[in-house]
């Protein structure tokens, strides 16, 4: 089994406190928060499945039950920052995708 | 099946309609074919309300006809025809066009005419009566060339002609012939009371008059003769002297009179002839008339019990009432004169703060007989109820009437009313069948009144809806949760009074003290809010940039396909042809879509994140700020172009539109704002769609509160007439900061007066009279807001680390592929998705 293979992105400082900025990742954009709270980072596909618009790095995050999750900016629907799950539709889960922050530089495998 | 019968009705007034309407919903409503006479040019309106005509409610507010409802339950309606005669052995109806109808039931409902009285000059000219809407429109024109108008009747109408009178810009004078004012409903006391008040706002009573004739004026148009010998040369005189039922249709008939007229009914409201009903002010039970619309009501669903073959009686109604007479609270239940055998009184007199207040309790002093309250009517509902439901009154009964000035209640909780007692009495709804609504779902007021008509009539027992719900909800162990969202068990009014009195200046310090977990959009959006709404700091400071919205993040609007629109502010919709171009050609450069908005300005679409800044900074070289169109904040000022170029302008509209929007602009609320201002009371502006409307009028400003267009539209409440400038901001200033305090989040004014208890006379008394104290308060908030204003672009575009944000990918300067637009009528939009499948294989091709 091959070991992961990191790609670096940016500088921990270009990522916004509780908030996101999105990534071009080998053609794909991928949306990276940063949680304050837990200092923790989660990157996740930046397609919004029901608007169908690059725009989820751009949504309002926090917690619900304690699952970390973000809001569509679109039409509000909450995705698990974790597993991608919708909260609405379970039929609905995009794309997670490990992440790592590494001598102040954030790192994604895809 | 059977065929149908045929029910005529004759008059629609408030009380055939309701009687149309309580019929439609009964059991029996497909048993009769239906049709309706109305003798006046438009269907039934509220003649209760007919003054607010003059403060600027249409023919059609006052309605009490849905829409379609005619034509839904197939009723025939004959309007602005007239019935004129019944042949009652033929059982026919003919009227005035000659249409003949034969009938198996009649219901007549053909009301009440104003009496004058036969004095020697009653036919001159401005000699007029108060009744329908047609009279008020005959006594605007006749007050435009008047300066003196004078009321005859000191009644519970007359006054309200006097008020209307005064509004109309004339000096005014109450006469009458008994010495005291209401005199049916009021003792001296309290009419005393009354006429100081009444007399406060500018209004002359004159008691004692007897006229005797009216002659041609010297200095006015008419001239009155009293019999004490005095004179009073006036323009105008309203008649309203008391109400003759209606009857000559009956009487030419040979249907049955009373002894003084009026169609003499019996406990069915049937007349002497079987097949014929008689209900509202045309009918007379037991030698009485009911002047009021309630007990009309009730004779119509007594009519529809007996119709159905139900056993009902009609046996005389509640005369209690209570309203506003010229701002001043006025009520009378039961037996008001204390004439009951042995009744005591209790009084309690306040002239300095002009309340007056009375009990009638029995002999033995354990039951309520009757009450007057003259100036506060806050305890109009307990009193009521004790005197409607004979509940044994308190060991002091004048605790009902003394002021308390602890926290102490004495109201009567509603736990100790009985099933049967009635809480509305407009729509005679009793609290067992609230109590059913409740136990059926119905858990908030709007849903209690749409279930069971409860509180939309006159709204006087809305206090004790409310008790009725709170405390079922309460018993059914039910607790409403108003907490803001999972992560605070806080309402938004809750922490903004934490952010105030902690002084509490970020997110995270909140939640810390006040909150748990992480928050979400939800709550971080709100206190966003809160905290851009007290302290006013840059929204896009590090502390608050997570807890922006969407288009706050990015101070714009994002669109569907994730692009942005821009629009710059253009204060009053005031635009120089220089700014437009300048504008036109940002536009053109970056290929934007313009589109002219509601709120007279420009928006343009179609603009990438990384456009933002740049877009930005040419508007802002051109002179151009922040419109707010991305925030919960003041939005637009509309404006006409009042006095300035309009023939018709009575004031400068625009100019007052440029100053209220620079005063408010980038005020952040619980939800945007909209203003507007016309130049006159043609409305160009459509101030009343607005959460603040202002109206320009010969003598001042008008201001109109908490009008919605949009999915619910309301039409705003006049809050206050005739202000100057000066005045009218002070108010704005302190209804908005009172709004933006205590508002739900996503709440709009239109929403929050509609939830408010107490509605418009609460805030008014806030506002305007400072029963809370905060008016200071809220004006330095304002002022805070005002002193702190910038343009939040200016600052962003100013400082290069806030421009970080503004690309697409934080790591490469590519654009969203999934970005396309096409042209459609020569500008561009974004692609639908077939559209971008073709030109993505049309771009490998």
């Amino acid at each position: 089994m091959s070991a992961k293979q990191w790609i670096d992105v940016c500088s921990q400082s270009d990522l916004q406190p509780d908030s996101g900025v999105c990534a071009l990742v080998e053609d794909k954009q991928i949306a990276i928060f940063q949680m304050n709270l837990e200092n923790k980072v989660y990157a996740i596909n930046n397609f919004d499945p029901f608007g169908k618009a690059n725009v989820l790095s751009r949504g309002l995050i926090g917690d619900i039950k304690g699952e970390p999750m973000v809001a569509s900016p679109l039409y509000k629907q909450h995705f698990s920052l974790k597993t991608g799950q919708c909260f609405e539709d379970e039929n609905v889960s995009i794309e997670t995708y490990s992440i790592r922050i590494k001598n102040g530089r954030v790192e994604v495998s895809l | 099946m059977s065929k149908k019968q045929t029910l005529v009705v004759i008059g629609n007034g408030m009380v055939g309609q309701t009687f149309l309407s309580d019929l439609m919903a009964s059991k029996i409503k497909d048993q009769y074919a239906v049709i309706t006479f109305c003798e006046e040019p438009r269907v039934a309106y509220d003649r209760v309300r007919l003054t607010e005509y003059f403060s600027g409610k249409s023919a059609e507010d006052l309605s009490m006809v849905e829409e379609g409802f005619f034509e839904t339950n197939n009723i025939t309606l004959h309007l602005g025809d007239k019935a004129e005669t019944i042949d009652l052995k033929e059982k026919t109806v003919l009227s005035k066009k000659g249409i003949s109808i034969s009938y198996d039931k009649l219901v007549l409902a053909t009301g009440s005419f104003p009496f004058v009285p036969p004095i020697p000059g009653n036919d001159r000219e401005n000699c007029m009566v108060y009744r329908t809407i047609e009279d008020l429109e005959a006594i605007t024109s006749a007050a435009k060339t008047a300066k003196i108008g004078s009321v005859v009747g000191g009644g519970l109408l007359g006054l309200e002609a006097a008020k209307a009178l005064q509004d109309l810009g004339l000096k005014t004078n109450v006469i009458q012939f008994s010495p005291r004012l209401m005199s049916a409903q009021l003792d001296d006391g309290g009419a005393k009371m009354l006429a100081n008040k009444i007399e406060a706002l500018g209004i002359c009573v004159l008691p004692n008059k007897n006229t005797l004739e009216i002659i041609e004026g010297e200095k006015c148009k008419n001239k009155m003769i009293f019999a004490d010998g005095e004179e009073l040369e006036t323009d105008l005189i309203v008649f309203s002297t008391g109400i003759r039922p209606r009857d000559e249709i009956a009487r030419a008939c040979g249907l049955k009179l009373g002894t003084r007229g009026g169609i003499a009914i019996n406990n069915q409201c049937k007349t002497s002839d079987p097949d014929v009903y008689a209900i509202g002010e045309c009918a007379v039970w037991n030698e009485q008339i009911f002047g009021l619309v309630a007990p009309g009501y009730a004779m119509g669903r007594t009519v529809i019990s007996d119709l159905s073959g139900e056993v009902a009686s009609f046996t005389g109604a509640d005369m209690s009432t209570k309203l506003k007479l010229n701002g001043v609270d006025v009520a009378s239940i039961g037996d008001a004169h204390a004439t009951t055998k042995g009744a005591l009184v209790y009084s309690y007199q306040n002239e300095v703060e002009g309340i007056y207040k009375r009990l009638v309790v029995s002999e033995n002093g354990k039951k309520l007989l009757g009450a007057v309250l003259v100036g506060e009517a806050s305890g109009y509902g307990t009193l009521l109820q004790y005197c409607l439901n004979e509940i044994d009154l308190p060991e002091n009964p004048d605790a009902l009437i003394l002021p308390h000035r602890s926290d102490e209640s004495v109201g009567l909780g509603s736990d100790a009313l009985p099933a049967t007692a009635q809480i509305c009495s407009c729509f005679d709804v009793t609290k067992g069948q609230i109590c059913s609504a409740i136990e059926s779902g119905c858990m908030t007021i709007a849903a209690l009144k749409s279930e069971t008509k409860a509180a939309t009539g006159c709204g006087g027992c809305l206090p004790l809806l409310k008790s009725v719900l709170d405390s079922e909800l309460e018993s059914a162990g039910i607790a409403v949760n108003t907490d803001l969202c999972e992560h605070f068990s806080h309402t938004r009014r809750d922490l903004y009074n934490i952010v105030m009195v902690e002084d509490i200046k970020t997110f995270d310090d909140l939640i810390e003290h006040h909150g748990s977990g992480r928050g979400c959009e939800i709550c971080r959006q709100a206190v966003g809010s809160i905290l851009a709404s007290y302290w006013n700091e840059y929204v896009l400071e590090k502390n608050h940039i997570s807890l922006q919205d969407t288009n706050d993040t990015f101070l714009a609007n994002m669109q569907k396909d994730g692009t942005y629109s821009v629009v710059p502010r253009m204060t009053g919709g005031e635009v120089s042809p220089d700014m437009l171009i300048a504008l036109g050609q940002v536009a053109k450069k970056y290929k934007l879509y313009t589109k002219v908005t509601g709120g007279q300005r420009i928006d343009m679409f179609g603009a990438r994140v990384d456009q933002l800044p740049l877009i930005w900074k040419e508007l802002i070289d051109a002179g151009f700020e922040s419109g707010h169109a991305y925030g919960k904040s003041l939005r637009t000022v509309k404006s006409c172009v009042g006095s300035t170029w309009c023939r018709y302008g009575a004031d400068d509209s625009i100019s007052l539109a440029v100053a209220l929007e620079n005063r408010y602009k980038g005020l952040r609320a619980p939800h945007k704002i909209k203003f507007a201002v016309s130049g006159c009371t043609r409305e160009c502006a459509e101030a009343q769609s607005k959460d603040i409307g202002v109206i320009a009028t010969e003598s001042g400003w008008n201001l109109y509160v908490c009008g919605n267009g949009g999915m619910k539209p309301r039409h705003g409440d006049l809050f206050a007439t005739n202000l100057d400038k000066e005045t009218l901001i002070k108010y704005i200033d302190r209804i908005l900061v009172f709004y933006v305090r205590s508002a739900d989040r996503m709440q709009r004014t239109s929403i929050w007066m509609e939830n408010m208890e107490g509605g418009l006379d609460y805030l008014k008394s806030i506002v305007i009279e400072d029963k809370l104290n905060i008016c200071d308060k809220l004006e330095a908030q304002m002022q805070h807001v005002i002193d702190t204003y910038q343009c939040e672009w200016k600052t962003t575009i100013e400082d290069e680390s806030n421009l970080k944000r503004f690309r697409h990918f934080v790591n490469s300067d590519k654009h969203d592929q999934n970005v396309v637009f096409v042209e459609e009528r020569g500008q561009i939009r974004p692609a639908n998705s077939e559209e971008q499948k073709h030109l993505k294989i049309a771009e490998e091709v």
